[in-house]
């Protein structure tokens, strides 16, 4: 198989508009949308105008001038990507008048372009070339003794792509994808006619400027102007593959490109329907960590955490495993050991390690990631609508006409669907752009940022979540905003009714909150007009909604508002929480929870019980099992002794380090299996080293539902795929799993889960991707939920009251810290921190407000203690007004830093989703790392020897 | 004693404050008004008498008490009486230069707001079909249809609407624009109201190039002096950058919105998509400022003078080495060489004309052979020209044809927005051509260089630059295509037009490019 690019009709689809015009092109005719340019109309028919300026990522521009046609009765020669088909009209592409002016203009081109074709680096990839080509340029008369703009020194600055302004061909195409694909505005033109040159920000490198790396520019630049440095060193690749991206839950589908089993660069997939086309720079660029020297290839294990590790065979490992499991349930009982799924691995993969802990340890102590971050939306979601995710497919947003964003920050944590966000916000062909309201106690980029700003934004205290919302609803409630028709067809109106009682009391208004969330009650009510009247109302939430000690609550008011408005059950509409992870959706579906199976049944459920006791053969367990905050409880008790850990690194992750150090520490078989030796691993007595996305087929789900292929693009580096790994332990243990390949295991999952039965490999192959439920009643997949009514029946009004959390500011800890991410940065940064993304993001840093900074005679770039009840790390200051006073921020990517040892105990009420969101912290000046961030670093470093192997073999 | 002097920027430029000022100390109660435009007769001062206004011009500061007493030299009696003037029809212009710009009774004494009246008696549609009837067309220079234009944005769907005024008069020797905003701004206003009448729009833009200072700060305070007239149309002045090619009227929307002034595609037409992505009435100055007579007078007023298809006055700007240099209102269909000898007196210099450039520096040169065109689109477009905006700008036989190709060249380079390949490569590239072409005329001529010979000499020396052939004969060839390209494949009218001052010269003139006779005169 030879590559070749996907194919490009030069201009996006038409609107639709349900009418469709017929014409002639080249003697053929045609019926289309109208609308449709003339490009795309010949494209579609299997043409290809010359073209430079125009890729249908982009609107049309007309300014190459190549794709010039002939129209009968009009004048001179339309552009073809700037004129729509029209009914009855004949086109001609190929004339001699227009070969004579395609001619023309590539003439001027190449008088000012390098013909260094043969060792360019988009040699055999660059449209330039490839139209030369096509117009028989066979000569440039004009010299080269005259002005040029070739000669130009290469910005380099980017860690991932090139830019050469010598072979700039000043399409714009990367100015216009900056602005319409990514919508960061980071690239202009400067200068104007033949000066006109590519410039990010104003006189600055790629890597100083705004430009986030997306890509965007790379993949619409036509020549070799901008390049990805892994083509110019590797060449140009020989196949593609489509797989699934490994970072966040919007899922974004890549095409894998390759040359032999070298992944030469990974170009977002068009078809994609989570990403359309786009990508950031973790999925485009950052996949380097896959090949990193760093990542474990051996399976190794050790008697105790203080030895070196010892390099293994994987029989050795596998049966270690096994029989240290075995040796320590016939101690201290079936319920003593227990696992944690990766919401990072695939669904089957996940899928397995739950019916390992089921089926084989005999007991439901499985739980997962998504404990500290949505376990609130699924138990939210499930109360007030009846199931645990999101209402909507992405594409939805673009119906939104008010979009609430709460607790998320989408740029930095969903870049690909902040993008869709933002193309939504910003007018569009005279359309006016969608209105934002912003809750979060941080000025995010949302907040303000080119073409986008947000109509209101409440900065509330952390913690005042469910506060801001009874507020919201209050107003909705008594101003008379609420869908009286929506309620009375699809909720309980006595409910509603008792929960409109509730939001009313005068204690709920946004007047008597004020003093809580610090939020001006006007600007409140404002919102809250605005969400109710403004036409589709959108809700947008992340962990800055879950994270919470009424995290669950949160989700809850979220919907009661959504339903109260009407604002549920159609495109454009919805409450949509924003998955962290690529998995998360998945694992949670697979039945990662201690107390469901697949498909978010209970445990306790009978038949459905019966159903995996008769399909896996054993008597299964009908009580809950641990969640992982129990299993560490129970682990310092001692009544919990082994836990096998896929690809989760929950000491970095999870709140209170040194309570769950002192867990992992108390267990006598900590297996982790993973690419790298994570901070868990420190703990570990097994090490059973992972495989990468790349290496794997499978599935993940992403935030929309969407089920999407993982496809295998090279051999696990590590001898075996993930699920592989857990069936090796499972038939050690005896089970006697016989699959052959991940499609199996989601043959299984879609005979035990009625929302997955629709979903095989096949379908999935054929559609391209499925969003669930997926089965005989929706046998094409649900885009949108709880269309004609909820799932669960009646909508259910639930009765949110305040609480406030009890970790609370005083004098000893005055300040409030929330944590979150960055765009560069994934997670705890195993992977992200193992490329080139620490360009932008080398360490964590505290966000500060520099009134709090003075206070403490504090500048930008201090050592700074950042000090809780739990325990404290230093960082550097970051002193900035995004955050407002009496709020400090901080990331958690760099286990330096370790910003969990600050985070506390407290948790979220139904689920005990941590409270990461809310610390209260005092801040003051430093000389560098703490005592305990040194013992931590050498303790790291102890128990990440590895034992040299023996000479003699 | 009451005088009348005018303060439009050429007539300041050649002193009119100086003599403002002496006719003041002096105790003339002094109205400043727009200039009548003619410029040999500037400062020009006008003595209100009782057989009407009397003007004295030129004059200084200097000849306050000659003029006052009568005895002045320049006296040239009442202004109106002067050949130049007496030959005119000044329907747009019959204001400018007799009242004061800003007063309100003024213009309504000189039949101001007459057109709007009538507007807000008519429906929308009986607006837009006066216009139609009138045969009035774009008076920028593309001359399409103004009636049409507002049709389309009256028929897009309601919503936002606007109306912009296209005063970024950048083309060489123009200057009607200028003299009408500083002399009769009211009637501007009027023309833009009546268009927002015609179409539903609310509010109006302005955009006038910033080297017009005189107009911006006139414009500003006449809107506001009759903002109760027009409400609720509201308008403001937006300043251009310096750009030429905001002219055009895409690149205008971007730069009033506040982007990079750089040409759109089109479609969308601003009629649909224009400015925000609104439905927009884009009108050049003087086509708006002759929508009041319009409707004041009746559209059939308008359409009974003209030539062919265009119909009514065109406002023709002479400049250049001209004699009579000024503005002359007129009906289509007056020769080229009546207006440059007739009116214009020939040049200035007083050597015979040679060539005359019409419509600005993307105008076609035209040799006295072709005196005889009648001024109308057709007829100029048919002779490979352009009206344009009607600048005529005159040229003696001391001009080098070659050296103004290059300038068409050059002016095209400097004021590329560098969008379209053709205008931004292609204008650098013609300029390359033109020193070839020139180098040789003056010079020896070169041989090509036995470097790049031969089948290893070519693969080997491909890229050096003198393996071209830059023989006349090549490099007028290379000319002629190069035109051929930016004519057919430029984005908008600065590289589409910008051959027609090039081929106009090597076709009219070609002894200039080092041709050995001149074809086209030898050959009739």
């Amino acid at each position: 198989m030879t590559y070749t690019r996907e194919t490009d009709h030069g201009t996006p689809p038409a609107l639709a508009t349900g009418k469709s015009v017929t014409l002639t092109i080249d003697g053929q005719s045609v019926t289309l949308p109208e609308g449709t340019s003339i490009m795309r109309a010949a494209s579609l028919l299997g043409g290809s105008i010359p073209r430079l300026c125009a890729t249908d990522s982009v609107e049309s521009f007309g300014s190459c001038r190549l794709c010039l046609v002939e129209v009968e009765g009009r004048n001179g020669y339309p552009a073809s990507c700037t004129t729509p088909v029209a009914e009855g009209m004949v086109v001609r592409t190929q004339t001699d008048r227009l070969k004579q002016l395609r001619r023309g203009v590539m003439e001027l081109y190449i008088s000012d372009h390098p013909l260094d074709c043969l060792t360019c680096g988009a040699n055999g990839d660059c449209e330039l070339q490839e139209q030369a080509g096509a117009v028989g340029l066979r000569d440039v008369r004009y010299g080269y003794d005259g002005a040029t703009n070739m000669g130009q020194a290469k910005d380099q600055s980017n860690p991932y792509f090139d830019f050469d302004p010598s072979k700039c061909i000043v399409c714009s195409r990367c100015v216009r994808a900056c602005e319409e694909v990514q919508g960061t505005f980071a690239l202009t033109i400067e200068n104007k006619g033949f000066d006109s040159k590519v410039a990010p920000s104003q006189g600055e490198d790629f890597l100083g400027s705004e430009c986030v790396s997306c890509g965007a520019c790379v993949q619409a630049c036509p020549t070799a102007s901008l390049i990805e440095k892994k083509v110019v060193e590797s060449g140009t690749p020989d196949r593609a593959v489509v797989t699934t991206c490994a970072y966040c839950g919007v899922g974004c589908t890549f095409r894998a490109e390759m040359r032999g089993e070298e992944l030469v660069r990974m170009v977002p997939w068009k078809d994609g329907k989570a990403n359309r086309g786009h990508s950031c720079v973790k999925g485009r660029f950052a996949w380097g960590y896959a090949q990193h020297q760093d990542r474990i290839l051996n399976p190794m294990i050790r008697a105790s955490v203080s030895e070196p590790w010892r390099e293994v065979s994987w029989d050795e490992a596998i049966a270690h495993t096994a029989s240290e499991f075995r040796r320590i349930q016939a101690k201290y009982g079936t319920r003593s050991i227990g696992g944690i799924t990766s919401s990072r691995c695939t669904n089957e993969e996940t899928f397995l390690v739950q019916k390992l802990i089921r089926q084989g340890f005999g007991n439901n102590n499985v739980d997962t990631c998504a404990r500290v971050c949505h376990s609130p939306t699924g138990y939210g979601l499930s109360q007030t609508f009846g199931t645990s995710a999101g209402t909507q497919d992405f594409d939805s947003v673009m119906q939104a006409d008010v979009i609430l964003v709460i607790g998320a920050n989408p740029t930095d944590g969903h870049p690909v669907f902040a993008s869709r966000m933002k193309k939504r916000l910003r007018p569009n062909n005279g359309k006016p752009g969608a209105k934002l309201i912003v809750i979060d106690p941080r000025r995010t980029d949302l907040v303000q940022s080119p073409h986008v700003a947000a109509e209101h934004h409440l900065p509330l205290r952390p913690g005042t979540n469910v506060a801001m919302l009874t507020a919201l609803a209050h107003v909705v409630v008594t101003e008379k905003l609420y869908d009286e028709t929506f309620i009375r067809e699809r909720c309980d109106w006595d409910e509603f009714a008792d929960w409109a009682e509730f939001v009313s009391q005068p204690a709920r208004s946004p007047e008597a909150i004020e003093p809580l969330t610090g939020v001006k009650a006007e600007d409140v009510r404002a919102a809250a007009r605005l969400y109710a009247t403004g036409g589709n109302g959108a809700i947008y939430y992340g962990l800055g909604v879950t994270e919470h000690s009424q995290g669950s609550s949160t989700v809850m008011a979220i919907a009661n508002l959504a339903m109260a408005t009407g604002n549920v059950g159609r495109e454009g509409v919805g409450v949509n929480p924003l998955r962290g992870q690529n998995n998360v959706q998945g694992a949670c579906d697979m039945g990662s929870f201690p107390h469901e199976f697949s498909g978010y049944r209970h445990v306790s459920d009978t038949a459905t019980r019966t159903l995996f006791e008769r399909a896996w053969g054993v008597t299964l367990d009908s009580e809950p099992g641990l969640r992982i905050p129990n299993m560490l409880d129970a682990a310092t008790d001692g009544s919990f002794k082994g836990l096998f850990v896929q690809g989760e690194d929950i000491l970095q992750s999870d709140p209170n380090t040194h309570h769950v150090a002192a867990g992992l520490a108390a267990m006598e078989c900590v297996v982790v299996q993973d690419l790298f030796l994570n901070e868990t691993a420190n703990y570990a007595h097994i090490f059973l080293p992972g495989s990468t996305f790349l290496e794997k087929d499978g599935t993940f789900t992403n935030a929309e539902r969407r089920i999407q292929r993982v496809r295998k693009v090279m051999a696990p580096l590590n001898g075996y795929a993930d699920w592989e790994i857990v069936q090796l332990v499972a038939n050690a243990m005896g089970l006697d799993w016989t699959y052959d390949h991940p499609s199996q295991i989601m043959d299984e999952i879609a005979a035990l889960t009625p929302t997955f039965a629709g979903v095989h490999y096949d379908r999935l192959e054929a559609e391209g991707s499925l969003q669930w439920p997926a089965n005989d009643a929706a046998p094409d997949g649900t885009p949108t939920m709880h269309i004609g009514g909820f799932v669960r029946g009646k909508g259910k009004f639930v009765v949110t009251d305040y609480v406030p959390t009890d970790e609370k500011t005083g004098p000893r800890f005055p300040l409030l810290l929330t944590t979150g991410r960055i765009l560069s940065h994934y997670n705890v940064g195993a992977q992200t921190r193992r490329t080139a993304n620490t360009a932008w993001h080398p360490e964590d840093r505290l966000e500060i407000h520099p009134s709090d900074a003075d206070n403490r005679g504090l500048k930008d770039g201090d050592w700074v203690t950042l000090r809780s009840r739990a325990g404290e790390t230093t960082l550097r200051a970051l002193i900035t007004e995004r955050v407002a006073p009496g709020v400090v921020y901080t990331t958690f990517h760099h286990p330096e830093t370790q910003a969990n040892v600050i985070t506390t105990d407290f948790s979220d009420w139904a689920t005990n989703c941590p409270e990461y969101k809310v610390t209260a912290v005092q801040v003051m000046a430093s000389n560098g790392p703490s005592d305990w961030q040194q013992d931590y670093a050498d303790q790291a470093r102890q128990s990440r020897r590895i034992a040299p192997l023996e000479a003699a073999e | 004693m009451k005088v009348f002097i005018s303060r439009d920027m050429a007539s300041v430029a050649l002193g009119a404050d100086e003599v403002a000022r002496a006719f003041a100390d002096a105790g003339c109660d002094v109205v400043r008004t727009g200039s009548r435009g003619l410029f040999s007769i500037e400062p020009l001062v006008e003595l209100e008498t009782d057989e009407g206004r009397i003007g004295f011009g030129p004059v200084g500061p200097q000849d306050v008490a000659a003029v006052l007493d009568g005895t002045h030299i320049n006296r040239l009696g009442k202004v109106e009486d002067l050949p130049f003037f007496a030959s005119q029809q000044r329907f747009t212009f019959a204001r400018c230069g007799v009242i004061d710009p800003l007063s309100l009774s003024d213009y309504a004494a000189h039949r101001g707001w007459e057109g709007l009246e009538t507007a807000r008696r008519q429906t929308p549609q009986q607006v837009v079909d006066a216009v139609k009837v009138s045969g009035l067309r774009g008076r920028g220079g593309a001359g399409f249809p103004t009636g049409i234009k507002w049709q389309t944005v009256l028929d897009a769907p309601a919503g936002d609407k606007y109306i912009v005024c296209n005063a970024d008069e950048g083309d060489s020797g123009t200057f009607a624009d200028r003299m009408l905003m500083e002399g009769d701004p009211f009637c501007l206003i009027e023309g833009m109201a009546i268009a927002a009448h015609a179409v539903g729009a609310g509010h109006g833009y302005i955009y006038i190039r910033s080297e017009y200072p005189f107009c911006i700060a006139t414009m500003r305070a006449a809107i506001e002096a009759s903002a109760h007239i027009v409400s609720p149309f509201t308008l403001e002045v937006r300043e251009g950058a310096g750009a030429y090619v905001c002219g055009e009227e895409t690149a205008l929307l971007d730069s009033i919105e506040g982007k990079r002034g750089q040409v759109r595609a089109k479609p969308p037409l601003p009629a649909l998509q224009g400015l925000f992505g609104q439905p927009t009435v884009i009108n050049n100055v003087l086509s708006l400022a002759a929508v009041p007579f319009i409707l004041a007078e009746g559209p059939e007023a308008y359409a009974a003078v003209g030539f062919g298809r265009s119909r009514g006055t065109m406002p023709v700007q002479l400049a250049g080495n001209v004699q009579h240099g000024g503005l002359y209102e007129i009906g289509f269909g007056i020769t080229l060489g009546e207006l440059v000898n007739a009116i214009g007196g020939g040049t200035a210099s007083g050597r015979p004309v040679r060539a005359v450039q019409v419509g600005g520096p993307l105008g076609a040169y035209f040799p006295p052979s072709m005196f005889d065109l009648p001024f109308d689109y057709e007829a100029f477009a048919q002779a490979g020209g352009l009206i344009g905006h009607a600048g005529i700008t005159v040229f003696d036989d001391s001009v080098d044809m070659a050296h103004m190709a290059r300038f068409a060249m050059e002016f095209c380079a400097a004021e590329s927005c560098g969008k379209c390949t053709p205008c931004r490569i292609g204008s650098t590239r013609g300029v390359e051509i033109m020193d070839r072409i020139i180098g040789a005329r003056d010079a020896a001529p070169v041989t090509v260089s036995e470097a790049g010979s031969g089948y290893l000499g070519k693969a080997l020396y491909s890229r050096a630059p003198d393996r071209i052939d830059v023989s006349i004969d090549a490099q007028a060839t290379l000319l002629r295509d190069l035109a051929d390209t930016m004519k057919y494949g430029s984005l908008c009218a600065l590289g589409g037009f910008t051959p027609y001052p090039v081929l106009s010269a090597l076709d009219y003139f070609p002894e200039d490019f080092g041709a050995n006779a001149p074809v086209k005169e030898a050959a009739e």
